[in-house]
């Protein structure tokens, strides 16, 4: 399983692994923000918690469809099927793999972008906090999406579809916690709400994920 | 003698032959007579003038908008544990119906909305919840749409189901959280039985909301018989096409 996580490590790096591609969509939607609301700072501070975490959720949305696409595509993802890896462990493996190369740059970079959008100061330490904890669950909850769809020729609109649905309570307690944050109100109950969902998707996507894959290879 | 008899499609088709019209009837009648109850019968209420009337098309269509969820839940669970294909086809049948209520709850409770709350649209936890629920419906009914082969496209809609699930109600009491509401609780609750709305409105609430669930009824039933049909022409075709 560790093989397979440095694999697809390395695969991501490595050219036309389009590593970096997610976090140039992070810096570009982000940017277009202020040109679509205006420049006022006062407008831009209460909105800047909201916008990094939808802005970091449409760019793990975006490499979703590399999880599974390219290794079905090759064959490889059928050696796995018959590997002695428990299908579950690939699927937490490939979310891992996933998070590694999105959820955490995109946690490390988006304090520098809150910066452009005049966020609160208090706001920095909880924005970190709660993308860490919080984009796991996206790369997991998407794991399973690009499970459904790893059939499908046209499958990346249908993906969006699919997994955006399922990140809305991600999103609310992820921004929540931001928000409340920079007030001072008490993050902390979002917080751990938050971190409970990223744990219950980990504890139970992997078998649903390992489910649908064995269906798509059948 | 099992009730899982029912779920050959032969005898399917043979029972809900004679049912189908019927239940469609039953349904024309209860609605009928509730709107028409409902609408010219009843006195307008003190605070909200006749704009209270709304409610007979609202309620009922928000009721079967989550009961349509929860027999789609059910009928994959079924599919997924006992494998029978009608159990399959009626899920998918009763997707775009369930997806239909939801805008109808949708729709009406914006025209309410307009003149009582004065905004067609506030992200109160219900609206949210429900607005969260039309878009779950649109998934599943696009990944029905998406797959060619029809055993795996039930059972991965199957699955998405029973996960769609858990996050639809993880969403519902996550919105809550995130804002207070606007929209009034319940005046029929069921479990406690202590209702606040009186017998003049609630009588002709129940004669719709048993016309729903029978309309419900009766256009899963002539949906899935339609899906029965539909597969039984490709499987004629296909096999025309190997003779």
């Amino acid at each position: 399983m560790i093989a397979l996580l440095r694999r697809d490590l390395a695969l991501a790096l490595r050219a036309g692994g389009g590593f970096g591609l997610g976090l140039a969509f992070f810096l570009i939607v982000v940017l277009l923000v202020p040109f679509g609301v205006g420049p006022d700072r006062t407008i831009l501070q209460p909105i800047a918690p909201g916008i990094l975490w939808v802005a970091a959720l449409l760019a793990a949305l975006l490499s979703l469809d590399r999880i599974f696409a390219l290794d079905h595509e090759d064959g490889s993802l059928t050696l796995l099927a018959t590997a002695p890896v428990p299908m579950e462990g690939v699927a937490v493996m490939k979310a891992l793999a996933h998070w590694i190369t999105t959820g955490l740059p995109l946690t490390l970079v988006a304090p520098l972008l809150g910066f452009f959008l005049n966020m609160a100061p208090a706001a920095y330490p909880w924005l970190l906090l709660s993308l860490a904890l919080g984009t796991p669950a996206l790369s997991m909850i998407g794991t399973f999406g690009a499970a459904l769809t790893v059939g499908l020729r046209r499958g990346g609109l249908l993906l969006s579809l699919l997994v955006l649905p399922l990140y809305i309570p991600t999103l609310l307690f992820g921004a929540e916690a931001v928000r409340r944050g920079a007030e001072a109100t008490g993050a902390q109950a979002p917080l751990m709400l938050l971190a409970a969902v990223t744990l219950g998707t980990f504890a139970a996507l992997p078998f649903a994920t390992a489910t649908v894959l064995r269906i798509n290879l059948r | 003698m099992s009730i899982w008899e029912y779920s050959n499609p032969k005898k399917f088709m043979d029972w809900t032959a004679p049912v189908v019209p019927w239940t469609f009837g039953l349904a024309a009648l209860a609605c009928g007579a509730g709107l028409v109850w409902g609408f010219f019968l009843t006195p307008e209420a003190d605070k909200f003038g006749s704009t209270v009337k709304i409610i007979y098309l609202h309620v009922p269509a928000a009721l079967m908008a989550i009961n349509a969820w929860f027999m789609m839940l059910v009928a994959s669970l079924i599919w997924v544990i006992r494998r029978h294909h009608v159990s399959a086809l009626a899920a998918r049948a009763a997707a775009p119906v369930g997806m239909v209520m939801t805008v109808i709850a949708l729709v009406t409770g914006a025209i309410w909305g307009m003149p009582t709350w004065g905004t067609y649209w506030v992200w109160d936890p219900r609206l949210t919840s429900f607005m969260i629920l039309f878009l779950f419906y649109l998934g599943y009914i696009a990944l029905w749409e998406a797959i060619e082969d029809p055993d795996t496209a039930a059972d991965l809609t199957s699955v998405l189901c029973v996960v769609g699930s858990v996050f639809a109600i993880l969403s519902r009491y996550a919105v809550r959280f995130w804002n207070q509401g606007l929209h009034q609780g319940t005046s029929v609750p069921v479990a406690t039985g202590g209702r606040t709305v009186s017998d003049v409105y609630f009588v002709p609430l129940v004669l719709c909301m048993v016309g729903f669930g029978l309309l419900f009824l009766a256009l899963v039933l002539l949906r899935t018989r339609t899906e029965i049909r539909a597969r039984r022409i490709r499987a004629l075709t296909a096999r025309a096409h190997r003779a």
